[in-house]
């Protein structure tokens, strides 16, 4: 069992430590005379010719007739295969990586880079449109968010008056008819302002394209090993590196910075390019709320089930269904959270707070999200914690208890005195089982509020900060999501060892940290009897 | 034999002729009287119209075979057996004139004035200071000055201040067991309780620790009222001066020590301390 184990980590740590690795690119010459560049991934006997096979990850998926990131060649077929140390490597926004050769920069703003070698030329030319692209679209990108909220909040407003105003109109007590009217001229006001964002943002949008598309003049041009050209907008380069010329330092400052983009940059290309932040965030913010919503719960209950209440048949069956409550399927939670906590309780909430939002289909509260996934959550892993407060305290020697009345305490002072000081690291064991737990879980959350592209984060910086109603990005869900219903399943195979190992580590790190806080009360607290 | 010399405290009618006690003890003045004390667990009685009295500021030892009662005797003089489901309980316990089973009694003023040290000590989780101010804490007590003040005076006491006086913020779980029960003495002077019940407290200790425990109770003699359980005949012979010997939830016989164990007044004692059975 433990060997299985180490060897399930071996393989998640091997593949996702070494997904970021520059790896050499190869010149792959065939008998027939094509050449094409790629990176060897694996080689395997093809059971059905015999013959030895290798796997190639080939870039330029657009070129490809098939969009395939992968070519499997025959041993036999193989000619030559050279690592030229030229090759260059340009990871794109779109499309995947670029893999060739540098032949020239072009643009009307790169003339000056003209008289250079373009291995210097390039990176030049990279910096400045990079940093005029940040001068001058970013801005404009900047503009364009805050525009949409603040056309998101006008029309959320016109949403609440117009379902006050049919509320009014359905009531015909006298005087509503005027108050409605009110209501009117308010709602053509807010529509008009709306009209003046949205034309505002139309604007924008267009000098944004515009800019883009000035800037997408300047490019790069490359040369596959046939000699074709491509030229590829200097804008649509996020990093490109030339492995075969790397060194050992080079590549390591490579991986470093691909590690920083995996842990603080989004998304791209449906998940299977760019950062895990999103979901990084969702995880540990989701294992915090579930903690904050299950530690008290369970800590109260098993209080009240070990200290105060009259052994009787009532207890007898709230103790049989908390030990029975921790062997429920996880996903009979999920389903009982979206019925009781989605639709109950949120709708409930949506009635009160937010009626026209229901009147108009978008409800807030009433559809999954990371409050009431976290809650499904609590749910599922208070029984872990009732049970080992409870166990803990039924293991403090009765002289604790008797010397603490024996002085003149009561039940009370008692308990929170000298009970739970000593109970507290095994109520620290049940709470670390809980999140363990908890974190691995994903099966509930699928259907109280992951999912796989959330496009604002439960907390950022617009007014009250914690959006507990939003949806949220996972790692577990990630997992499944990029690894099982991806189209290009093979091309997504390095991130699903990534976002593993990510998920193992966020596992293992909250873990120890909460066995360290329990070994230091340990040591603090341990009744130790002659 | 004088029958009033050799059981003084027998019976109610013994005890209710005051001439008589004086004239065979120093002592008359008693702490505690309880009077056909019954106690039943469930059905099943474990102490037998035990009439019985404590005499002030002297060292009373209980002692008897196991499960003869003496720590059920003990446990009723501060209530303790209230944590116990279960427990009825007859006749009167009278504390300086006052029932103490009288449900109406503040519980936790009784337990302030009668202390308890037990078999197990187990300090709390706290720091050594904390531990003897714990008391005096619960009792609402917050002026440092008073707290420190009667920290270091029950350390004193106790013969624990040398030893922990420079590290009184240290948990008090690092102790040795002897020093545990002596801050567990400490814990329950601070509260400055008239009486302080020991239910075997040495029983888990070495003979070091027990020596050092046995002179404290010597010293603590002329200003607390001890009674103490305890299986070491020895013991009860060293430290006490007067002895109740129980059996079977029945008081036999109950004299000055010296008296008790050179001149037993039943042959049931005699059999006891001279180690024919128990």
């Amino acid at each position: 069992m433990l060997s299985l184990v180490c060897a399930l980590l071996a393989v998640v740590t091997v593949n996702g430590l070494g997904v970021y690795w520059p790896s050499q690119v190869a010149e792959v010459t065939l008998a027939d005379g094509t050449k094409f560049l790629g990176r060897m991934i694996r080689s395997e006997v093809n059971p059905d010719t015999d013959k030895m096979s290798v796997q190639f990850k080939v870039g330029n998926r657009e070129q490809d007739p098939q969009r395939q990131d992968f070519r499997w060649i025959r041993y036999d077929a193989i000619l030559a295969i050279t690592y030229p140390a030229e090759v260059y490597v340009l990871e794109r926004v779109e499309n995947g990586d670029f893999y060739g050769y540098l032949k020239d920069t072009a643009g009307p703003d790169l003339a000056r880079l003209s008289g250079i070698p373009v291995a210097e030329a390039f990176p030049k030319a990279l910096g400045s449109v990079r940093s005029k692209s940040s001068e001058e679209i970013a801005p404009i990108s900047k503009k364009l968010l805050s525009l949409g909220n603040e056309l998101q909040k006008t029309q959320d407003k016109i949403l609440r008056l117009t379902y006050r105003r049919d509320r009014l109109l359905a009531d015909s007590r006298s005087g509503n008819q005027s108050r409605a009217s009110d209501v009117d001229r308010q709602i053509a006001e807010l529509q008009a302002s709306s009209q003046k964002i949205k034309e505002q943002s139309d604007r924008l949008v267009g000098q944004q394209q515009l800019r883009l598309a000035d800037l997408r003049r300047d490019a790069v041009v490359m040369t596959n090993p046939a000699g074709k050209e491509t030229s590829i907008a200097l804008v649509d380069i996020v990093r490109f590196h030339d492995p075969n010329a790397m060194g050992f330092w080079a590549k390591s400052r490579y991986y470093l910075s691909r590690i920083g983009e995996l842990l603080w940059e989004n998304p791209r290309e449906s998940n299977t390019e760019g950062g895990l932040f999103p979901a990084i965030f969702g995880t540990v913010m989701l294992i915090f709320l579930m903690a904050i919503a299950c530690f008290p719960l369970g800590v109260l209950a098993g209080i009240y089930l070990g200290e105060y209440a009259k052994e009787g048949f009532l207890i007898r069956l709230v103790r049989i269904a908390v030990n029975n409550l921790a062997g429920i399927p996880s996903i009979v939670y999920g389903i009982f959270g979206l019925g009781f906590f989605v639709y109950g309780v949120g709708g409930l909430l949506d009635q009160w707070f937010f009626p026209e939002r229901v009147a108009s289909g978008t409800p807030t509260f009433g559809t999954g999200g990371i409050l009431w996934a976290s809650l499904t959550l609590g749910l599922l892993t208070v029984p872990v914690v009732i049970v080992s407060t409870e166990e803990a305290l039924q293991a403090i020697p009765r002289a604790a208890r008797e010397g603490s009345f024996a002085l003149g305490a009561t039940k009370f002072q008692t308990l929170v005195r000298v009970l739970l000081p000593t109970a507290s690291p095994g109520m620290m064991t049940g709470f670390i089982l809980a999140m363990a737990r908890a974190a691995g879980e994903v099966a509930p959350l699928m259907i109280t509020g992951v999912v796989k592209l959330a496009p604002q984060m439960p907390v950022d910086g617009d007014f009250p900060f914690f959006h507990l109603d939003r949806k949220f990005m996972h790692l577990g869900f990630h997992i499944y999501d990029v690894g099982f219903q991806s189209p290009n399943v093979e091309a997504s195979k390095p991130m699903v060892f990534v976002t593993t190992l990510l998920l193992l580590i966020i596992v293992l790190a909250m873990t120890s940290v909460a066995i360290y806080l329990r070994n230091r009360m340990r040591r603090r607290y341990q009744v130790r009897t002659i | 034999m004088n029958a009033t010399l050799a059981i003084p405290f027998r019976t109610v009618a013994a005890s209710s002729l005051p001439g008589e006690a004086r004239n065979h003890s120093a002592h008359d003045d008693s702490i505690v009287q309880t009077r056909e004390l019954c106690l039943f667990y469930g059905s099943k009685q474990a102490l037998f119209n035990i009439s019985m009295d404590f005499p002030r500021h002297q060292v009373t030892a209980l002692i008897g075979p196991s499960g003869c009662g003496k720590s059920t005797l003990l446990r009723c003089l501060n209530r303790m057996n209230d944590l116990i489901d279960d427990v009825s309980i007859t006749g009167s316990i009278l504390l300086d004139g006052e029932e103490v089973n009288d449900p109406t009694l503040d519980v936790i003023e009784l337990r302030r004035q009668v202390g308890m040290v037990f078999q197990k000590a187990v300090p709390f989780p706290k720091s050594i200071y904390e531990n003897v101010a714990y008391g005096l804490r619960i009792a609402g007590i917050r002026d440092r000055r008073v707290l420190d003040e009667a920290v270091e005076r029950s350390l004193r006491r106790s013969a624990l201040w040398d030893e922990v006086k420079d590290r009184l913020h240290d948990s008090a779980l690092g102790f040795s067991g002897g020093q545990h029960q002596r801050l567990c003495i400490a814990r329950a002077i601070a509260v400055s309780p008239e009486i302080i019940l020991m239910d075997e407290p040495c029983s888990a200790l070495d003979p070091r620790s027990t020596t050092r425990i046995e002179d404290l109770m010597g010293e603590l003699r002329g200003e607390y009222t001890i009674i103490t359980v305890t299986h070491n005949m020895q013991q009860a012979a060293r430290v006490s001066d007067f002895t109740a010997f129980l059996y079977e939830g029945s008081l036999v016989e109950f004299g000055p020590t010296k008296q008790l164990f050179t001149k037993p007044e039943k042959k049931e004692t005699e059999d006891y301390i001279t180690g024919r059975f128990g």
